[in-house]
């Protein structure tokens, strides 16, 4: 079964990575590089992306003639997508044990964040014959 | 691997698989390692053979190239160890006229480590495909929808679980065999099931796992023909497979048994799978795989939805329910149940089911509560349960037909 790992910035307590010190910034990227070598070698990682940020983001909309329509930035957006990781694992609690695995993902001083990660599962195609 | 596009030549290749990977191992008592030597070996077939000629002995000729490519890693081995048993390995020289009975041996015998419990069933389905089916890891991939490397992972890493569970590659005992026996025919069971909810509506006959289910248990029946499980099973699988094509339509919505074009289905599947689990009934072997077996073959038989026997179904569904104490069982009972005494009957039995607890919040359970508030003429709540079991499944096909099945009796 697949499930998508989906790590929200903005929702834990701590200050934007870009304004951590080096030492910690360095120890986070090593931290979430380890994992995803980890998940690769149990033979569990189906994709891993992280986003670029919310800065860039455009809400697109069709208009009239179907032309895209962007409108602006969302800075006062208090929750955005940062990352995901989409895992193939035997159970939920599994991708739960992973999802708490990156959640406490080290942030300034090395302190785990602890950051919410919203575990769904992707949905499969039809089920086996019940008769 | 990339086998050559020829089918009959990739035909022979796969049949060859477990019978080469089993001499292998026997000669060399390596499953891991032996493995990776006999992929190594169908790619260098692969290479040679269309350029050159199958050769007289395909099989003879695959053992000697992959055992070579083992005496190679031994050696290598061996020097890296600073061992001395390279000399060992020379005087180990392949013998190419195994008989038949030792074949079979190997195959079945592959087929019990690849099925072994110590593996999670995903690992086990993904080796017993490589090593006994002769799939390429690319092709595994491909059907489980996860990268080439991450398969290459699990398949390596269910190989070390073999070799550190220190399972035998040599014929147990009578009781071993029943029980392993069983396992295997849970993960075939389990590869059939995957075959439906991996595909999402892109069917590719390669690399489809429900048709390697059936080749594979059609393989384990020619091995094991007194076991009426096995005949069982393959049943189990012809009658149900027998109806694909009937239970899609062009979007890939699902259509519920009652509303399937019947003459889209395989008749000769069906033939062949009511004569497999007849035959096993008739013997006095009766297991869960044949009774599901029997409940299929009489829905098969049906030439209209309403000409269903749904007093012998709710009779084998009762047997079932008693050979096994299992609420997904119960579950599809009380619809045999409601098709034979009416729906307020069956809405009894799934009221029984709510409190029994092990079933309770599963979205099958309103989806067949929603179905029997409907045949009792209950649209609201048929409406509200409808919507409720949507709620609840992980397949997208079933989602939309639970919300198409609430829409429809919302406009009624």
């Amino acid at each position: 079964m697949k499930y998508i790992l989906m790590m929200t910035g903005a929702d834990s307590k701590c200050e934007p990575i870009h304004t951590w010190p080096q030492k910690d910034i360095k120890a986070h990227i090593q931290f979430m590089m380890t994992l995803n070598r980890e998940l690769s070698g149990s033979g569990e990682l189906v994709s891993a992306e992280g986003l670029a940020g919310p800065d860039q983001a455009r809400l697109v909309r069709a208009g009239k003639d179907g032309a895209p329509i962007t409108d602006g930035v969302f800075p006062e957006a208090k929750e955005f997508l940062a990352g995901y990781w989409i895992v193939d694992v035997d159970s939920p609690e599994r991708a739960y044990r992973i999802a708490a695995k990156a959640s406490a993902a080290p942030g300034p001083n090395g302190v785990p964040m602890n950051m919410g990660i919203e575990v769904r599962q992707i949905m499969s195609g039809p089920p086996p014959e019940f008769l | 691997m990339h086998p050559p596009h020829d089918p009959p030549f990739e035909h022979l290749l796969r049949e060859l698989a477990p019978q080469v990977l089993g001499a292998v191992i026997r000669r060399f008592r390596d499953f891991s390692a032996a493995e990776d030597a006999v992929q190594e070996a169908f790619i260098a077939a692969a290479a040679q053979w269309p350029r050159d000629g199958v050769p007289d002995n395909p099989r003879g000729w695959l053992i000697q190239v992959a055992s070579r490519r083992m005496t190679d890693h031994l050696r290598s081995e061996a020097a890296r160890r600073r061992r001395e048993s390279a000399v060992a390995v020379d005087e180990i020289t392949p013998d190419i006229d195994a008989s038949t009975a030792a074949e079979q041996d190997d195959t079945l015998t592959l087929l019990f480590m690849c099925c072994h419990p110590s593996l999670s069933s995903s690992s086990a389905i993904a080796l017993t495909l490589r090593a006994v089916g002769g799939l390429t890891t690319a092709e595994i991939a491909h059907a489980f929808m996860v990268p080439e490397s991450t398969m290459a992972q699990r398949i390596s890493r269910a190989k070390q679980t073999v070799k550190s569970s220190g399972i035998r590659f040599s014929v147990s005992t009578a009781a071993e065999q029943v029980e392993r026996l069983r396992a295997v025919l849970h993960i075939l069971y389990l590869m059939f099931n995957e075959g439906y909810t991996t595909t999402a509506g892109l069917a590719l006959q390669r690399s489809d796992l429900s048709s390697e289910a059936i080749r594979l248990t059609r393989l384990l029946h020619r091995l094991t023909p007194d076991s009426g499980e096995v005949a069982g099973l393959l049943a189990l699988m012809l009658l149900t497979d027998a109806r694909r094509t009937a239970r899609t339509g062009p979007n890939g919505e699902l259509i519920p048994l009652n509303q399937q074009d019947r003459a889209l289905w395989d008749q000769h599947n069906i033939a062949e799978g009511v004569a497999l689990v007849t035959g096993a009934l008739s013997k006095g072997s009766i297991g869960a795989y044949q009774l599901q077996a029997a409940i299929a073959a009489v829905h098969d038989e049906a030439p209209r939805a309403e000409d269903t026997d749904w007093p012998q179904i709710l009779a084998l569904y009762g047997l079932l329910q008693r050979m096994a104490d299992n609420p997904m069982v119960t579950l599809n009972r009380a619809i045999a149940f409601a098709m034979v005494q009416g729906p307020a009957a069956g809405l009894e039995l799934l009221d029984a089911l709510e409190k029994d607890g092990r079933l309770a919040g599963h979205y099958r359970l309103d989806a067949v509560r929603a179905h029997l508030l409907e045949l009792a003429g209950d649209f609201p709540n048929a409406i509200a349960s409808y919507q409720k079991a949507a709620g609840g499944t992980a397949s997208l096909p079933e989602r939309n037909y639970l919300i198409n099945q609430a829409a429809r009796l919302r406009e009624k």
